[in-house]
């Protein structure tokens, strides 16, 4: 008997006498013998607590994680510090163990919280309406096409070569129902090309999609990018990252109308990707066709103050197939632990982390722009990532940079074939200090001279 | 002494004025606890300007001019308005917060159709081991062989416990599973070049099945059920025609009702060429007694956060991997993860793989999925075993039952019947429409005064087919104490309901707030702190 439960003999035998049978098998009298398993799930016995543990760490140690090589991996998700206190709180049992707040008069922890983190993307992303989460980034690009469908006549979806690939193949999946078609628009010097945006729009475009900064890191001209788009009347949906948010105009001042993105760098662990959490936040036009929980201020029978899961006529449980999205179970723990790191990093702190950022950098891309066979990719200003050319066979480079302990940056080649078969994507978070990008520097240029003797030495063979 | 706490507290809330009557019930039962006299105050409301809890590392680089970096056109005008609070601020804000929650921890949750069962904290260890937790998702796989085993050796125990060959593990909740699950459907009517335009659900469904049947494309064709708690096999007869590209069912049902005809509803919809899709939320009561594969579905999805033990977190995070037959496999989402086996006898390993798959329906969300979730629910797996899950199936099935035959020993049944007098499986659903009818007092109005007696209720109003429905799910993992004591509280109430129905109906009052004015909430929504 596993210790998760509880009966002893005795007591199962006296419940089956209080429930009328005579033995547990009668309880499943319904289930027609023809569609029962019978024999054992061919699955390993049981095991002990520690051996549990055991098991589990061994598989934990074969992998090769942030804490045991230097990585400068982000390409959506990113090695930020989680301050302690979020793990302190988000591991409560009063906010790790309830479910959906259904009765609001015990759940007033969950929902104020809840409250609070739509306060804080509504400040970060300039835009006043957020609900309370969705899954995560690429997924909630694809809620905002969904939206944009039901609010626009248009069948076209225009969407910027700057977002992220698995957000650009998300909607196309998820949009498979809908009637639509995608057309990308390319990206000139590592931003999205104006003049293509503005050709690529017409009166059929029901939403053009992009994303600040974008997936090469650089920082987008937003408002002149909104300004094109919305010429016909389409949605602007625009996927950003909230960090960055800090220092750059917010997407609501820049005439997005629908702002989204992956929250796991406010205090969420990369957890090999996920779970963390999706924001959601849109102009006022959209509040009662917005996806997702929305939690609300109101009053209690005394007047005192208290929250509410609000505007639920939206939401699958009561509107069933006219609902605005079929989602349920959402993010709430994980956008729980970004409302406390918000408040942790507070008003000054996040422009300081910000700008941070920003000068490492700024060092990490000249330093490596002085790399033999190391080129900047683009000449866009950047916050946290940049995309440099690799001259070298780049999955060989990578690996030999691992041996030497760094993990220098994704290879995007394949994505993005316009950049060559050697761009790499290079994140620098507040984690990875001067000496690491000095360390990287270093690694680059001897992985790309070893590479470069190498195939001096083959081609003489 | 009401009218006087009113005074303190705040305007009166028309339409919830207690009436004459209830005001001596309420007496003894109104006295403040601190949270009640605490007003809710959010962590803005508690900032003042200069506080903070952050310090930045110190910088290391040559600093250079901001408008070199960023030029000043793309810089942000106004900083966002975010607390400015110190730590013990912020701690004891939400710890404070944290005390104005119900949890599983705490107390009884049986909430049907949710599976509130026991979260092991062992879970919580192993996934924050900073293996898994600080693991990057982009990691080349040479180097996540680990998590790649796991995620491996998840899908080959849930493919068994489902009884069908393939799975994916990408999508995010119940909701996104279902949503993989339609367009898995789409693609394979259409790969067969097969126009089909409608989606079959029961009225017993979930909302999310209607909801992701919209989402996914298709128009929703309801369903019936017979007089048994069943699926209407003749309503299903008529309208399994060549136009129907899916049946989404639930069996148990959402009445918590095996289907005995399940075998017929597969012949009827396989003969229409249509998939069967089985949501998986009520998989507790059958793991290792009777898999959806060989009931004759093709496409599964499982809720980790329900069967496996993720804790719910308040509305997530969840997982819904999903499970699929031969004829599906060609188009399950990407990437796939694949066990290479050397001839040599080495170790396997472990690849991710997008490539030649062209009739993949592609991703449905970024990178892997949640992982997370799948370290605490593959520790769950291998903790219990193949006969601790089936075991785990049969208390909780066992618990059902008995609750409910405690609850009709107990004199609850009187005014409370259970909607369907069968053997139920690991939930069932009571009516209240006698409690409303001879008691005047609505299920709402038990399912608040259960908070006072400090159980969180049964789902209400759900499933939408039963009058009055209170939808109750004890799991396994609850004792027999805690299940008498929770239908000696049921019983309690419906007696002083029936000496007096306005303590039910004003109840609680022992909460930190008491009934919330969610019309006026909706009416003139207030969703962010004006600042």
């Amino acid at each position: 008997m596993s210790g998760y439960t509880h009966l002893t003999d005795d007591e199962r035998r006296e419940m089956l006498a209080e429930i009328g049978v005579e033995r547990l098998e009668d309880l499943f009298a319904d289930i027609p013998e023809a569609v029962r398993l019978d024999r054992p799930l061919d699955l390993p016995e049981g095991l002990s607590e520690q051996e549990v543990y055991l098991h589990l760490r061994d598989l934990a140690q074969r992998n090769v994680c942030a804490e045991d090589e230097v990585s400068f991996v982000g390409a959506g998700m990113y090695d930020h510090y989680v301050p302690a206190l979020v793990d302190a709180i988000i591991g409560r049992s009063e906010f790790l163990t309830p479910y959906t707040p259904y009765q609001p008069e015990i759940s007033q922890g969950g929902l104020q919280a809840m409250f609070e983190y739509q306060t804080a993307i509504s400040e970060l992303t300039g835009l006043p309406v957020s609900n309370a989460s969705v899954y995560e980034g690429p997924s909630a690009v694809g809620a905002a096409g969904y939206l944009a469908r039901q609010s626009r006549p248009g069948r076209r979806f225009v969407v910027s070569r700057g977002v992220h690939p698995h957000s650009r193949e998300t909607l196309r999946t998820m949009s498979a129902g809908w009637g639509t078609s995608i057309e990308e628009v390319a990206l000139r010097d590592g931003a999205t090309d104006l003049d293509a945006l503005i050709r690529a729009v017409d009166e059929d475009t029901a939403a053009v999609f992009l994303q600040q900064p974008n997936f090469l890191g650089s920082v987008e001209d937003l408002e002149a990018l909104a300004k094109a788009a919305k010429r016909t009347g389409a949605v602007v949906v625009c996927a950003c990252d909230p960090l960055p948010l800090a220092i750059i105009e917010p997407p609501g001042a820049c005439g997005v109308d629908i702002a989204v993105g992956e929250g796991q760098t406010l205090g969420n662990r990369l957890d090999f990707g996920g779970p963390s959490f999706g924001f959601f936040a849109a102009t006022q036009e959209y509040l009662r066709k917005m996806p997702g929980r929305i939690a609300g201020e109101t009053r209690d029978v005394d007047g005192r103050r208290g929250f509410v899961l609000t505007l639920q006529t939206r939401e699958q449980h009561i509107r069933r197939e006219k609902a605005t999205h079929n989602i349920c179970t959402a993010q709430a723990l994980n956008a729980l632990a970004g409302v406390i790191y918000l408040s942790w990093l507070g008003r000054r702190g996040i422009v300081e982390l910000a700008e941070l950022m920003l000068q490492r950098t700024a060092y990490a891309r000249e330093a490596l722009a002085h790399v033999d066979g190391v080129s900047l990719a683009h000449e866009q200003p950047v916050v946290r990532e940049f995309a440099v050319t690799v001259d070298a066979p780049i999955e060989r480079v990578v690996e030999r940079c691992q041996e030497q302990g760094i993990n220098p940056g994704l290879p995007v080649g394949e994505d993005y074939p316009e950049l060559g078969e050697g761009a790499l994507l290079i994140a620098v978070t507040e984690q990875r200090t001067r000496e690491h990008v000095d360390r990287l520097a270093a690694a680059l240029g001897e992985a790309v001279a070893a590479e470069r003797a190498g195939e001096r030495v083959e081609a003489r063979a | 002494m009401i009218n006087e706490n009113r005074l303190h507290a705040g305007p009166e809330i028309p339409g919830h004025a207690p009436s004459d009557e209830s005001v001596d019930a309420e007496r003894g039962l109104r006295a403040q606890s601190p949270l009640q006299r605490e007003a809710a105050q959010t962590i803005f409301e508690k900032g003042r300007p200069g506080r903070r809890a952050f310090t930045p590392p110190a910088l290391d680089v040559p600093e250079r001019p901001l408008d070199e970096l960023l030029p000043a056109r793309f810089r942000r005008r106004e900083p966002a308005r975010l607390p400015e609070v110190a730590e013990p601020d912020v701690v004891r804000h939400y710890v404070r917060l944290s005390k104005r929650n119900f949890d599983l921890d705490s107390g009884f949750y049986p909430l049907g159709s949710c599976t509130m069962k026991h979260n092991p904290r062992l879970h919580e260890r192993v996934a924050a081991l900073p293996g898994h937790a600080r693991l990057h998702p982009a990691q080349r796989p040479a180097r996540a062989q680990g998590a790649l085993e796991l995620m491996w050796s998840l899908e080959r125990a849930l493919a068994e416990i489902a009884g069908l060959p393939h799975v994916s593990l990408q999508p995010s909740a119940g909701s996104h599973g279902e949503l993989a699950g339609v367009l898995l459907t789409r693609a394979y009517h259409a790969d067969r070049g097969d126009q089909r335009r409608k989606v079959l659900t029961p009225d017993t469904a979930h909302g999310t099945n209607p909801a992701t049947v919209t989402m996914a494309g298709y128009e929703v064709a309801k369903v019936g059920t017979d007089a048994d708690g069943n699926v209407d096999l003749d309503d299903l007869r008529a309208k399994a025609d060549d136009d129907v590209a899916c049946l989404m069912l639930t069996n148990p049902n959402t009445l918590g009702l095996f289907d005995p005809n399940i075998a017929e509803i597969a012949r009827i919809v396989h003969g229409a060429g249509a998939i069967l899709y089985y949501d998986g939320a009520n998989l507790n009561a059958v793991v290792g007694i009777s898999r959806p594969g060989d009931m004759g579905f093709d496409i599964v999805h499982f809720n980790l956060h329900k069967t496996f033990t993720q804790p719910h977190g308040g509305g997530g995070p969840g997982s819904g991997p999903i499970a699929v037959s031969e004829r599906i496999e060609p188009y399950l989402m990407l990437p796939r993860i694949v066990r290479r086996k050397p001839a040599n006898g080495d170790r396997p390993t472990f690849d991710l793989v997008d490539a030649d798959r062209p009739k993949s329906i592609g991703r449905l969300r970024g990178f892997q999925g949640n992982y997370g979730t799948f370290v605490r629910s593959y520790a769950y797996i291998r903790s219990l075993g193949a006969a601790g899950l089936r075991e785990m199936s049969e208390i909780a099935v066992l618990n059902a039952n008995y609750l409910l035959a405690r609850l009709k020993h107990a004199g609850v049944a009187e005014h409370l019947p259970a909607a369907y007098d069968r053997i139920c499986m690991h939930e069932f659903v009571l009516s209240g429409a006698p409690a409303k009818r001879d008691l005047k007092v609505r299920t709402l109005d038990i399912a608040k005064r259960l908070l006072d007696f400090g159980y969180h209720p049964p789902t209400v109003y759900f499933p939408l087919l039963v009058e009055e429905a209170m939808l109750v799910e004890p799991t396994e993992t609850e004792s027999k104490e805690t299940l008498d004591g929770f239908a000696d509280a049921l019983a309690d109430i419906l007696r002083e309901a029936a000496e007096d129905p306005e303590i039910a109906r004003n109840a609680p009052y022992t909460t930190p707030v008491r009934r919330l004015d969610e019309a006026a909430a909706a009416k003139r929504p207030v969703i962010r702190q004006h600042l």
